[in-house]
């Protein structure tokens, strides 16, 4: 297996039949992800970024072309690509620690599908939900439901959820996208902590260039839609670890953004003209 | 009642709760609270106390004047008429009376009015039991499959509408007898509103949750028991809510057909002996029974809906 290939996307297209007729969402999309690489994808609202991200989790499929993770097609959802969801889709009748198990009970329990490996016990699976829980700083919040903790920890424990699960890849949609600035802030900062110590591969789709700058080593850039495609990719060349303060200066730093801001607002602008 | 059957729970909810608890008075009195902590420290409790009277009165009063208003108006029109109506008084005094023996019985026909009451409910917790038991699944099987939705679609729309006591004299001729004739009637009124309810519950389970049934890969035991039954509860329980409601409503109707012991019969058997304040009572009771059973249910449903299943 090639690990600099190890998330393939080839030639995928995505159309979606509508009312109006087949709406063309995604063209031609080819990327190449490396195993333990941090990969943002930013573009305008309605760019097909979370249509991207619903392709790789495999919660769609392709209308063309072919999406592969390390080596074999994606054919449909499953627990090594984990997702976080923009809206953290907890249950909200099961308490955190239940949310958190319900994943590690499918992929480590009686449940699990995989060969071989020999489904651990109670206290094994509830060791794992409390570690993962703790990962993300939520040990205390165990037994509170969703309804009683607020939009960051809500989130923090959907990042949990994910990373119980052990994936090969970890996919985020916006993530932090309904928090306040610095809710968001502290929960980058741990998401930089959590992937240093997990060597994840991450996909992670967002409209904030800060935020894109900040996590990602590459920045996948998407034209606007209808029919949209990869316009420009973008590495980041900023050593890790990566702290917020210092790279507020950092001449590569203002480069990336100045970079992203440019494709976004000068190259991609015509939307907000549109609209306007 | 189309609209009131599409209702999400909250919605279902909102008529009846202000009916029961809130009055125009609590809004108002809402800001006033808000502002009274903060006004001074030392008086704080005879304030607070006088505030809770006011509160009260504001509660109170306009249910009371309410009553008072229907009882005024009722004892000068029985009064000013014919002497056919019985007075507030009289039905009073006769409620007494009904009320010192509820349970005696007396040969078959002759029994107190709690027996009368427990007859019917009993015939309501059958049928409505019974359409629990074939409604809530056949909501799901509805709600799940789109091909058992629009082969079930015509049907429900076609008979939906039909007034239940319709199937009456189906059931006399099926099951040969009264009682379950009635219970049939009550199973035919209450099954629409679960069938429904549960269905469009079902339906609108959120992508999200489904989602992350899909990408943890839950198995579909699981995915029924964690994710589809305590998402689809709240709807389920307006179902029931609705059916209850309509079930109460059908039974007095269905009884004055059937015969036999129950409120409704007892109602029609009362005209027979030109005893108008008995009837009087037992229009008071039924809506009191029909009272606690939606108090009941509304306290249920509340227990069971989580914040943010709306969201």
């Amino acid at each position: 297996m090639n690990e600099s290939h190890y998330i393939q996307i080839e030639g995928v297209v995505q159309r979606f039949k509508t009312r109006q007729g087949e709406f063309e969402a995604l063209r031609q999309i080819d990327l190449r992800i490396a195993k333990g690489e941090f990969v943002a994808l930013i573009g305008h609202s309605g760019c097909g970024k979370s249509t991207l991200l619903n392709l790789i989790a495999g919660l769609t499929s392709p209308t063309e072309g072919l999406l592969l993770c390390a080596g074999r097609e994606i054919a449909g959802p499953g627990p090594e690509r984990a997702v976080v969801f923009q809206n953290h889709s907890l249950l909200p009748w099961l308490t955190c620690f239940e949310n958190v198990h319900l994943g590690v009970e499918r992929v480590f329990g009686s449940g699990s599908r995989s060969a071989g490996a020999k489904p651990e016990r109670k206290a094994e699976l509830a060791a794992r939900t409390h570690a993962a829980l703790e990962l993300v700083g939520l040990s205390h919040a165990a037994h509170k439901r969703p309804g009683e903790i607020s939009g960051g920890m809500k989130q923090r424990v959907g990042i949990a959820r994910a990373l119980a699960m052990e994936p090969k890849v970890l996919l985020l949609d916006e993530p932090f996208g309904a928090l306040d600035a610095l809710t968001r802030a502290k929960l980058q900062d741990e998401l930089l902590e959590i992937v240093a110590h997990t060597h994840s591969t991450v996909v992670m789709v967002t409209h904030d260039v800060d935020e894109a700058v900040l996590l990602a080593d590459r920045i996948v850039m998407l034209t606007n839609g209808p029919s949209a495609t990869i316009g420009e990719v973008l590495a980041v060349p900023l050593a890790r670890p990566r702290r917020r303060v210092e790279l507020s200066e950092n001449p590569n730093y203002l480069q990336c953004r100045k970079a992203v801001i440019d494709f976004l607002y000068t190259r991609q602008a015509h939307v907000e003209k549109e609209a306007a | 009642m189309v609209s009131a059957v599409f209702h999400s729970p909250r919605a279902g909810q909102g008529p009846a709760t202000t009916a029961t608890t809130a009055t125009p008075g609590a809004t108002a009195a809402a800001p006033a609270r808000a502002a009274s902590p903060a006004r001074s420290h030392p008086p704080r409790s005879s304030s607070a106390r006088r505030f809770e009277a006011s509160e009260w009165l504001q509660q109170g009063l306009p249910p009371l004047f309410g009553l008072l208003l229907l009882i005024g108006v009722w004892h000068l029109a029985a009064t000013s008429g014919e002497g056919q109506f019985p007075t507030p008084a009289a039905t009073w005094s006769a409620a007494l009376v009904l009320f010192a023996d509820p349970f005696f019985v007396n040969g078959p026909n002759d029994v107190g009015i709690g027996w009368q009451v427990l007859n019917s409910l009993e015939r309501v917790g059958l049928g409505f039991g019974l359409a629990a038991l074939v409604g809530i699944p056949l909501g799901f099987l509805i709600g799940r499959s789109v091909f058992a939705g629009r082969m079930c679609a015509p049907l429900i729309s076609l008979f939906k509408p039909v007034s239940p006591l319709a199937w009456l004299p189906i059931g006399l001729l099926v099951f040969q007898g009264t009682e379950a004739a009635a219970i049939w009637t009550i199973f035919i009124c209450s099954i629409w509103p679960m069938i429904i309810n549960t269905a469009v519950g079902v339906q609108r389970v959120p992508q999200d949750y489904l989602n992350v049934a899909r990408v943890l890969n839950l198995s579909e035991w699981t995915i029924l028991t964690k994710i589809l039954l305590p998402a689809v509860l709240p709807y389920v329980l307006t179902g029931v809510r609705l059916a209850v409601g309509t079930a109460w409503l059908v039974i007095v109707a269905a009884e004055m057909l059937t015969g036999g012991v129950g409120i409704g019969f007892w109602i029609w058997d009362e005209w027979n002996n030109l005893n108008i304040t008995h009837i009087i009572v037992a229009i008071f009771v039924i809506g009191l029974v029909g009272l606690l059973l939606e108090w009941a249910l509304v306290r249920i449903a509340r227990a069971f809906t989580f914040e943010e299943v709306k969201s």
